[in-house]
């Protein structure tokens, strides 16, 4: 039934590109209704009151908001299919422990990255490269993050793979020479239809990114 | 089943008390460790939090975990006497979404308008009730954020409760009042009130010490060391 789960969705916002990658995970038929940040909807502002963005999940007339509170919702209330965090606490904690650095690093530093230049972005590259170079080290050998199955904190990441052409044209360096696991990582969690339908191109993401850098620069 | 629980925490840090007060809650004995976080983190805490290098970190059976709102929903999933999270997955998800406000926005907010700077405060003191304002809302009269009991956000909402007051004292700025905030400013009482959650508080006298040497010798903001 799709009317009973709604998504306020960006088409470009990595948050909620995780929630549409953990409903098509789950194959949850759901309807889509693109905001407009610069004029946002009179649902979105009653939906989401405290924050006024997006994503919100609004099932059965009832808001989610936050985007991994959203993914454990889901995972949670369609439990019987593809779950997304695995079953024993220890794992559990990791899982959430790594999304949250995640939560804390990737957005700030890789806007930085494609937003500044000069020391600022030289700076915001190798905190970033760092970064993922740490995230390399939890990720290992293994296939994702949380081993052989596709999960809560490679849903929480691979929406950042989309800016990766946008830091790197911006930035002028390849990730893959730094971080050639997390890039073999990326490419496979693409390979899964519900990450490939859910990332947009990552060159009209460099072209959206780039018209919000002139809007930064101009202010 | 005898198990090994360690908790590495600070005493002045809300974060560690966190999860010391989620551990007493649920009758669950620990060892703890106090570490010095300011001027000598020990190997073993480097160890166990390489990542952040911060309290609080709980060690389970030898395994580590750390950020507080990730231990609590560990505890939480481990110990199933005296629930802090609903069942429901909506109710648990407004649970997180208001401890996630809480540590995003709220905290921040709180501790900026404690220490701006005079010509900052106005700005500051503004956003920090904008956050308390929204905070009393989402109480809607309950005793508790978690109902009838404390529960996750009660206990994530533990600076508001004690150390906030003490900060007031200290700085002589007053945020939280009974006239603009009845509802949260009832809370602290009952929160604090609380055995279990009076026991794994700091004491007052000595977070008032530390917060009046710091106006004196005005530091930089330590909760980034004590998260």
């Amino acid at each position: 039934m799709a009317d009973e789960v709604i998504l306020l969705d960006l088409w470009s916002s990595p948050f909620a590109m995780r929630v549409r990658i953990a409903l098509a995970e789950k194959g949850i038929e759901y309807e889509s209704k693109e905001e407009d940040l610069s004029n946002k909807s009179s649902l979105l502002l009653k939906m989401n009151p405290v924050h006024k963005q997006i994503p919100v999940l609004i099932h059965k007339g009832r808001p989610v908001c936050e985007s991994l509170i959203i993914v454990q919702y889901i995972d949670e209330v369609w439990r019987d299919k593809s779950p997304l965090l695995p079953s024993h606490p220890c794992d559990r904690a990791n899982a959430r422990f790594w999304a949250d650095f995640v939560d804390k690093k990737i957005y700030s530093t890789g806007k930085l990255v494609w937003a500044t230049t000069g020391e600022v972005q030289e700076a915001a590259k190798k905190e970033l490269i760092g970064c993922f170079n740490v995230l390399e080290g939890e990720l290992g050998d293994k296939p994702y993050f949380g081993g052989d199955k596709f999960g809560f904190t490679d849903v929480s990441l691979i929406p950042f793979y989309s800016w990766f052409y946008a830091m790197e044209t911006c930035g002028n360096f390849n990730i893959i020479e730094d971080c050639p696991k997390l890039v073999a990582w990326a490419k496979r969690c693409m390979e899964r239809e519900s990450v490939s339908k859910s990332l947009p191109d990552q060159y009209k993401i460099y072209c959206f990114l780039m018209g919000l850098k002139k809007k930064l620069d101009a202010k | 089943m005898s198990e090994e629980v360690k908790v590495f925490g600070a005493w002045g840090s809300p974060f560690s008390r966190r999860v010391e007060l989620a551990l007493r809650l649920k009758g669950v004995q620990y060892e703890y460790i106090e570490e010095d976080i300011f001027n000598n983190k020990s190997p073993l805490l480097l160890k166990y939090n390489p990542v952040h290098k911060k309290v609080p970190v709980l060690l389970h059976n030898g395994k580590p975990i750390a950020e507080s709102l990730v231990i609590l929903e560990y505890i939480e999933e481990t110990w199933k006497s005296n629930p802090i999270l609903p069942e429901d997955p909506y109710d648990k998800a407004m649970a997180r979404f208001w401890a996630k406000f809480l540590d995003d926005k709220c905290l921040p907010a709180l501790w900026k308008a404690g220490w701006s700077p005079e010509n900052e405060r106005e700005k500051a003191v503004e956003e920090a009730c904008e956050c308390l304002k929204t905070l009393e809302g989402a109480l809607n009269g309950k005793r508790f954020f978690g109902g009838a009991t404390v529960g996750l956000v009660d206990i994530a909402a533990n600076f508001i409760a004690h150390w906030l007051g003490i900060i007031q004292e200290a700085t002589g700025h007053e945020l939280l009042s009974a006239e603009k905030f009845p509802h949260l400013f009832k809370w602290t009482d009952e929160f604090v009130s609380c055995s279990i959650v009076k026991e794994s508080l700091p004491p007052r006298d000595k977070l008032l010490a530390f917060f009046k040497d710091r106006i004196a010798g005005a530091m930089d903001a330590p909760t980034e060391a004590s998260k």
